[in-house]
């Protein structure tokens, strides 16, 4: 008995096992082989030589995400807290409210905040009403970094909340009971045990942020370019080079790889928030 | 028992991702054209595959792309089964000599007879044998008289490097669309083989960056139409549409001056299952009718001398997309670029869109960098969790 839900356990994961190594661990294998030669196929460093040329664009991609991590971190840790107070039943209703933009995709949303920021968008026209304007908005920095908090918050809120509302009630009133007050509650307690949702937070928006393409074209314009769509452009842009993409995306691979070893340096092994 | 059950469920549903062509009985072909370039049932036209189907019984799976260099990429990068595709110009002749097209039978296609003669046996395809045309057309530029300062020449290219209208601009975001503009500027051939002349009109594009709004190809249609931008190079028929939506839009080739002039061509894929498919649907599209909706539907010029006549006064008329021949003198199709000097554009392509004013080091540096920071890090916390245990 034992010895076959053992074996039905094999077999069971032999599916997963497969399906990683073929569409997880081969691609990743072609990257490295893609950015490793040159046109002709033959071995050469030359890809990885010629990225360093693009470091400004890697820069400011990381810019423009940290920014953006930042600024979902200080909108959606209160958020959650928030949250998290109030009655289950409001609870399920403010879930529904983050998740609700997520049904649609995230191309049309960026779409909409494009008509929204446009110089002759509704928000200039609504305040063309009360003669002010019109403001530059869109095609800067600042559009990109909105259009990132806008479509990465909930990945913020929900790790949050998950875990703040799994701090056990007992350990805030001992806390009380041994005189502490509300900011060395919130200080001493619930932030430093929330942190594994925190971190988790943090990797879920900072990983597609940096990563992310047509945010930038939509909302940054010209000048604007980020790691993503430096990478696109190798592949379906004007410049086909896969070998220069791949390399692109190795490098961006392993910078991602060590900030999510710095935050997990943030996390004191409590929770299983390292997401890969 | 159980178990050969579960295996053939997997059996099953393996078999079924991965394929698609379970109906392979009802006739169908994969059509992979530009994006808005077949009229689809909207404002009064008809919806071209719509009626295919109907008068044939072939279905058409279509699916669109946004430039040249997309398409190539796509099928280059293989996994794809397309039948019919609508290359321009040059690209023909690229797919051409890497052995992509397949011959077409002119047999299946009696409609050829109602071609131009002006657009058969073009410089990408002179024995005729892989294309058969679709539009035709040329590139100038579009304007926003609102947003234009009566100082300005607008009968030149330099107006695109004006640093009057400064987030104003829109650009090709095609790379060979883009370079074309800078050639104009600068006044040399479009289908110049001279590394020199690639290298300057890389850099005039360079300076242009700064001043660019967006780079973007079917987006230029919107955003011109919205008020968004002062100006920007276009396809003639794309911007007779957006000059009917916005009457403030004027579109203006400058003179003396090289501009390109570009046809859009019907090939069928090598490999396809459908090729008798395909060239029905070639047949269609060449029917005078047909014709006259397409061309009526994208403003673009129309190949189809029979279509011609059917078009209404005003179009036939319009210098636009009928331009005096005298202006059509300093018009170039353009034809693909040997080997060394296409990779040349791409490379330097991906240099105009992007800051590339970093080296070597740099990237070290930044990679160095967050490895510090993460090695700092975790010293710390080994140093304060040894102390705590003292």
């Amino acid at each position: 008995m034992n010895k076959k839900t053992k074996n039905r356990k094999k077999y069971l994961s032999a599916i997963y096992i497969l399906w990683m190594l073929l569409f997880t661990i081969l691609p990743l294998c072609l990257v490295v082989y893609f950015s490793l030669t040159s046109k002709d196929g033959n071995f050469s460093f030359e890809n990885l030589k010629n990225i360093g040329e693009y470091t400004p664009v890697f820069l400011s991609s990381i810019k423009l995400s940290a920014i953006s991590t930042i600024i979902c971190l200080l909108l959606g840790y209160p958020f959650a807290y928030i949250i998290s107070k109030v009655k289950a039943s409001k609870q399920v209703i403010f879930m529904i409210f983050i998740m609700l933009p997520m049904w649609i995709n995230f191309l049309l949303r960026t779409y909409a905040w494009m008509t929204l920021l446009e110089n002759n968008g509704i928000i200039n026209k609504f305040f063309s009403l009360f003669g002010i304007g019109p403001f530059h908005m869109i095609n800067t920095q600042g559009a990109v970094v909105l259009g990132m908090v806008y479509n990465f918050l909930p990945y913020m809120i929900i790790p949050i909340f998950n875990v703040i509302t799994k701090i056990d009630k007992s350990v805030v009133e001992a806390a009380q009971d041994l005189g502490a007050n509300n900011v060395h509650v919130m200080g001493r307690i619930i932030i430093p045990l929330s942190m594994p949702g925190i971190v988790s937070g943090i990797t879920m928006v900072f990983v597609p942020a940096v990563s992310t393409f047509i945010i930038s074209t939509m909302l940054g314009g010209g000048s604007n370019m980020m790691i993503g769509d430096l990478i696109e452009l190798q592949f379906l842009g004007g410049s086909y080079d896969p070998n220069l993409g791949s390399a692109l995306s190795l490098v961006l691979m392993v910078l991602i790889l060590i900030s999510m070893g710095i935050m997990n340096e943030f996390d004191d092994g409590e929770g299983d928030s390292m997401v890969l | 028992m159980k178990k050969i059950i579960s295996v053939l469920l997997l059996a099953l549903c393996l078999t079924s991702l991965f394929s698609v062509s379970i109906h392979a009985e009802t006739p169908e072909i994969n059509v992979y054209n530009w994006g808005e370039y077949i009229p689809d049932g909207t404002d009064g036209f008809i919806d071209l595959n719509e009626e295919f189907t109907k008068k044939t019984g072939i279905r058409v799976n279509y699916t669109t792309f946004q430039s040249n260099e997309e398409m190539y990429a796509k099928l280059s990068g293989g996994g794809v089964s397309y039948d019919l595709v609508f290359p321009s110009d040059y690209m023909i002749s690229k797919m051409i000599s890497h052995d992509m097209l397949e011959k077409i039978n002119f047999d299946n296609i009696p409609n050829y007879k109602n071609i131009r003669d002006e657009f058969k046996n073009l410089e990408y395809d002179p024995q005729n044998e892989y294309s058969v045309p679709f539009t035709g057309g040329t590139v100038g530029i579009i304007y926003n008289k609102k947003l234009i300062k009566p100082e300005t020449d607008l009968n030149t290219w330099d107006v695109l490097w004006n640093e009057d209208y400064k987030g104003q601009i829109l650009m090709f975001s095609n790379s060979r669309d883009a370079f074309a503009c800078a050639f104009s500027k600068l006044g040399y051939s479009l289908n110049t083989t001279d590394e020199k002349e690639w290298i300057e009109a890389a850099e005039e594009l360079k300076k242009q960056r700064p001043l660019v709004q967006s780079y973007a190809m079917d987006q230029i249609m919107d955003k011109m139409i919205a008020g968004e931008a002062a100006l920007a190079p276009y396809y003639a028929g794309d911007a007779l549409i957006c000059m009917s939506e916005n009457e403030d839009l004027d579109f203006i080739i400058p003179d003396n001056a090289v501009f390109n002039r570009f046809v859009d061509a019907m090939c069928i894929l090598k490999g396809s299952k459908h090729q008798k498919e395909a060239e029905a649907y070639i047949n269609f599209i060449l029917e005078p009718e047909i014709g006259e909706q397409i061309s009526s539907y994208l403003g673009y010029t129309t190949v189809n001398k029979e279509s011609y006549k059917l078009l209404d006064e005003e179009m036939r008329n319009s210098p636009i997309s009928y331009p005096d021949e005298n202006k059509l003198k300093n018009a170039e199709v353009f034809v693909a670029l040997p080997e060394s000097i296409d990779a040349l554009q791409q490379e330097l392509w991906t240099s105009i869109r992007a800051d590339n004013s970093g080296s070597v080091w740099s990237i070290v540096l930044v990679i160095g960098a967050f490895a510090l920071v993460w090695a700092a890090i975790a010293f710390y916390k080994r140093v304060i969790k040894r102390k705590k245990f003292k």
